[in-house]
């Protein structure tokens, strides 16, 4: 097994600490030494530094196991899941600082939850449903290609890793980000969902849209969940010019 | 001065059970706040993997079911430990359940008319889906199911439910605190008026008060510290602040549920779903185990029933040694890479991410893993908890109880969905029904109490043991002598070593005093309570001198429905050292104590009959004025139609 790295390795960690609880707060980086283990992820290593080094030290976990998105952070300045990555996969010395772009709460844990709260809110990102919910009448049906392409969208974690990574996000306050796009899309192709493309149009077809990409797409790059976010973001750009064309 | 608010319902849990409730107090008009420990969509509920039980009958290997079939499975399931008339309710209302979320966005994996190909018990098997169906919702199989029942979205159904019912929570404006964690109940030892809650940003406490409060946080599998598939936030505060209420019983704690396919060691989830399309176990020899110790339902058996077969080829010296213990394999290369890297994607990743495998060339290191809490606080068929009005219940956090001894795979996401919407039904009339009983001082008096604890753990010193060591302590206590199988002399151990580090408890030492949320402290505060759920659940085990379900003892091999065919109970009255256990019968019996279909056949037969068994029910149900079952059952159809 390719994972378990030989043990043996001494590896520091240097750690943004900033507690805005504390009567003075004052950012730094802090040092910790730890031996590495056999299958150590930053989970394990974070929780041996907490319960045997500082257990002051904040940060958020809960499935890990890569599907709750929580523990989203900068690990030698790339957005990751903290629980999946391998400290066999990194050097000896190991950086980790909060995601950028989302308020911070302490140390490495940042509010992500608000965040896609907030933009799931502001596009509305659920099905509008054409009629009531009929519980005495069989489901409507669907193609199970169209319900596999909806699922390979709906796969996203919020874990906030594409927003950190996104040129726009960091200066826009307002742009949707990588994610928050591709829920749109996501809605837009679901044909439970009644809205079509020229209601859509104000909510992605703008600056704060899809048009606030710079063209960067780390986001594609970096999504730990390999959402194909080029093919969203190409995806959009067409509904635009389509819908636009239709408009005139 | 403390802050206080107000609400109509409080849903103490932003998981399925939780939210699901929430949407129907919401739709009723109720002012509804739900209390979540992370952001919603960051629950528990998101790591369910393979299905969602329900008997639509979709499918050639589905082709009719009923829900009649799924109720005699979810009993058989259970070891004729669930209450019978729950589980028929729970059944015929998953159907309702599935297609809600069909509604509400899942993208559930569909029929495909024509010819398919599948994995049935190790052969490759090719069947034409009636084009009739196309389009309609897929079933997969799964253990313990004469039919193909659950529903699935890839491997990644209860993320795929989560996010749908979410966006419902969002759609309808439903309040939603994350971050935040309830820490006790206000009550007067009758009726329930809301919780004091803490701030996991701030550590600054504040109180709730509400017409009616439902507890849905889910399982405690955390007291088996990381021998569990369960996430971090699975530490059991919801069962337990019940319990610290001194009057609310805990049913069935000792009915613990044992995954067989975890990762090793990890003991990240690896779906039944595998199995289901028809993964194989091979012990060290890379024998298929099962097919001679289950010839019948082979890979395919109850959870219980495969996981001890588990521990019996590794004790035996069948498992793969390792420095973190024996392991065995599961086989999933034949299914092939696509569908590997469609159907069962998330497994797929999990196999790259965490052991650098690929599952379509090589073997998956797995053992059997704490998983799934069947006991939780007590409620009776709607969801109100026993002996404290105002209370309720829903999901893995309570003992509703469809699933006595075994939970079936799937039927845990469903029962979220079903009885979310049931208990926030009768949530809703309880609040409708009652005013505010707003006692500001009893809502201040509970705050000040919770703060108090915390400012005396602040204010604790001395070289007292880290709250980290106990923890440890609690997790090989539980694995070792409450696991799989287990022994009257263990179990005794463990109960001892458990008051133990109860009292350890009670003189650790932070070694933090960091202002805010301080993630010690919060720790802290939990510890005591998971030790008051592992005890109780170490003294259920041992005062159960039976093996029924996941609840093996070596001592007492045979199940026993002449002595145990009840529910165990169990209350913490205030101020005592120990819990205080009595017992109720299991429910009406419509389907007659049996043999399950898998598993051993051999058992203790009652000796009463069926008509007096189910008289002694009736009898208790009324003397205790709660809530007849078939009337309930009635009700809660015409409300369905």
């Amino acid at each position: 097994m390719s994972r378990a790295s030989p043990a043996g390795r001494r590896l520091t960690f240097e750690i943004f600490r900033f507690n805005p609880q504390a009567e003075q707060p004052q950012p730094h980086m802090q040092r910790f030494e730890i031996e590495e283990t056999p299958y150590m992820s930053l989970f394990i290593a974070l929780n041996t530094i907490r319960e045997t080094m500082d257990p002051s030290l904040q940060f958020d976990f809960a499935c890990r196991s890569a599907i709750c998105g929580s523990c989203g952070m900068m690990v030698n300045g790339k957005p990751s899941l903290g629980c999946r990555t391998l400290t066999a996969d990194l050097p000896d010395l190991i950086r980790l600082q909060p995601l950028p772009v989302f308020k911070l709460i302490g140390d490495l844990s940042v509010d992500t939850g608000v965040w896609f709260r907030e933009m799931a809110a502001s596009s509305e990102a659920w099905i509008h449903a054409k009629q009531a919910f009929n519980p005495n009448a069989a489901e409507e049906r669907m193609d199970d290609e169209l319900a596999a392409t909806l699922y390979e969208s709906d796969r996203c974690i919020e874990c906030g890793c594409c927003v950190a990574a996104c040129g726009a996000a960091r200066f826009a306050k307002d742009f949707k980000g990588p994610a928050g796009l591709n829920r749109i899309a996501r809605f837009m192709m679901d044909p439970r969902d009644e809205r079509d493309d020229s209601d859509w149009f104000d909510v992605f077809a703008t600056e704060d849209g899809v048009f606030g990409c710079l063209g960067l797409m780390a986001c594609h790059d970096i999504c730990p969940k390999e959402l194909p976010l080029l093919e969203v973001y190409a995806y959009l750009r067409r509904k635009a010019l389509t819908t636009a064309r239709k408009r005139d | 001065m403390h802050a206080i608010e107000n609400t109509d319902v409080l849903v103490i849990g932003g998981g399925l059970a939780g939210e699901r409730c929430a949407i129907e107090a919401a739709a009723a008009g109720h002012a509804v706040l739900i209390l979540s420990l992370v952001p919603p969509r960051r629950s528990h509920s998101c790591a369910a993997q393979g299905g969602m039980q329900a008997a639509l009958g979709n499918c050639v290997k589905a082709d009719g079911d009923n829900p009649t079939t799924h109720y005699i499975d979810t009993v058989r399931g259970s070891d004729w430990g669930a209450d019978q008339r729950v589980a028929r309710l729970f059944a015929e209302q998953a159907p309702r359940a599935v297609r809600e979320l069909a509604h509400m966005g899942v993208p559930w994996t569909r029929v495909r008319g024509g010819r398919n190909s599948y994995f049935i018990r190790g052969e490759r098997v090719s069947i034409e889906e009636s084009v009739d169906k196309q389009g309609l919702i897929m079933h997969r199989d799964f253990g313990g199911t004469a039919k193909w029942r659950a529903c699935y979205a890839a491997a990644g159904t209860g993320h795929a439910a989560l996010y749908a019912i979410d966006s419902e929570v969002l759609r309808l404006g439903i309040t939603v605190r994350d971050r935040v964690e309830a820490m006790q109940l206000i009550h007067d030892g009758k009726r329930c008026i809301g919780a004091v809650v803490r701030c996991l940003r701030t550590g600054r406490f504040f109180s709730v008060l509400a017409k009616a409060t439902v507890i849905a946080t889910g399982g405690h599998g955390r007291i088996f510290g990381q021998y569990t598939t369960n996430a971090t936030i699975n530490e059991g505060m919801g069962a337990a602040i019940a319990l610290n209420t001194g009057v609310v019983p805990l049913g069935n704690m000792e009915a613990v549920q044992f995954h067989p396919t975890a990762l090793a060691p990890s003991g990240i989830l690896i779906t039944e779903g595998c199995r289901g399309d028809g993964g194989y176990l091979l012990n060290r020899e890379l024998q298929r185990f099962m097919v001679d110790a289950e010839p019948q339902k082979q890979e395919l058996a109850s959870r219980d029933v495969v996981s001890r077969h588990m521990a019996v080829q590794m004790r035996d010296g069948h498992g793969v040694e390792t420095p973190f213990g024996p392991h065995l394999w599961l086989d999933l290369r034949h299914l092939g890479s696509a569908h590997l890297r469609t159907k069962l994607r998330e497994v797929y990743e999990i196999c790259r991410d965490f052991v650098g495998i690929d599952p379509a060339n090589e073997l998956i290191p797995v053992r059997p893993t704490q998983h799934y809490s069947m006991g939780g606080i007590r409620v009776g068929a709607d969801g109100q908890a026993y002996n404290l009005r105002g209370l309720f219940a829903a999901g893995e956090a309570a003992c509703w109880d469809m699933h006595g001894f075994n939970r079936l795979g799937g039927n845990s996401l469903a029962e979220t969905i079903v009885a979310g919407r049931i208990v926030g039904m009768r949530a809703s009339e309880f609040a409708s029904g009652h005013r505010h009983e707003a006692d500001l001082d009893v809502g201040t008096d509970a705050c000040q109490q919770a703060e108090q604890r915390a400012r005396e753990w602040l204010q604790r010193s001395g070289s007292g043991p880290s709250v980290y060591d106990i923890r440890n302590a609690m997790a090989e206590t539980m694995i070792n002598h409450v696991g799989i199988f287990r022994h009257g002399d263990e179990l005794a151990k463990a109960v001892d070593e458990l008051r133990q580090q109860l009292h350890d408890c009670s003189v650790a030492v932070l070694r933090s005093k960091a202002p805010g949320m301080n993630p010690e402290l919060t720790f802290a505060l939990r510890l005591e309570n998971m030790l008051r759920l592992a005890l109780v659940t170490a003294m259920g085990a041992l005062a159960r001198t039976e093996s029924r379900g996941a609840h093996s003892r070596t001592d007492y091999p045979l199940r026993d429905d002449e002595r145990w065919l009840n529910r165990t109970l169990a209350r913490w009255p205030t101020g005592n050292s120990m819990p205080e256990l009595s017992y109720e019968p299991v429910g009406i019996l419509d389907l007659p104590p049996g043999h399950r279909g898998y598993g051993d056949d051999a058992r203790i037969p009652m000796q009463q009959t069926i008509d007096e068994y189910n008289g002694s029910v009736d009898a208790l149900q009324i003397a205790a004025g709660r809530l007849d079952a078939t009337n309930f059952n009635d009700s809660v159809s015409r409300s369905a139609t």
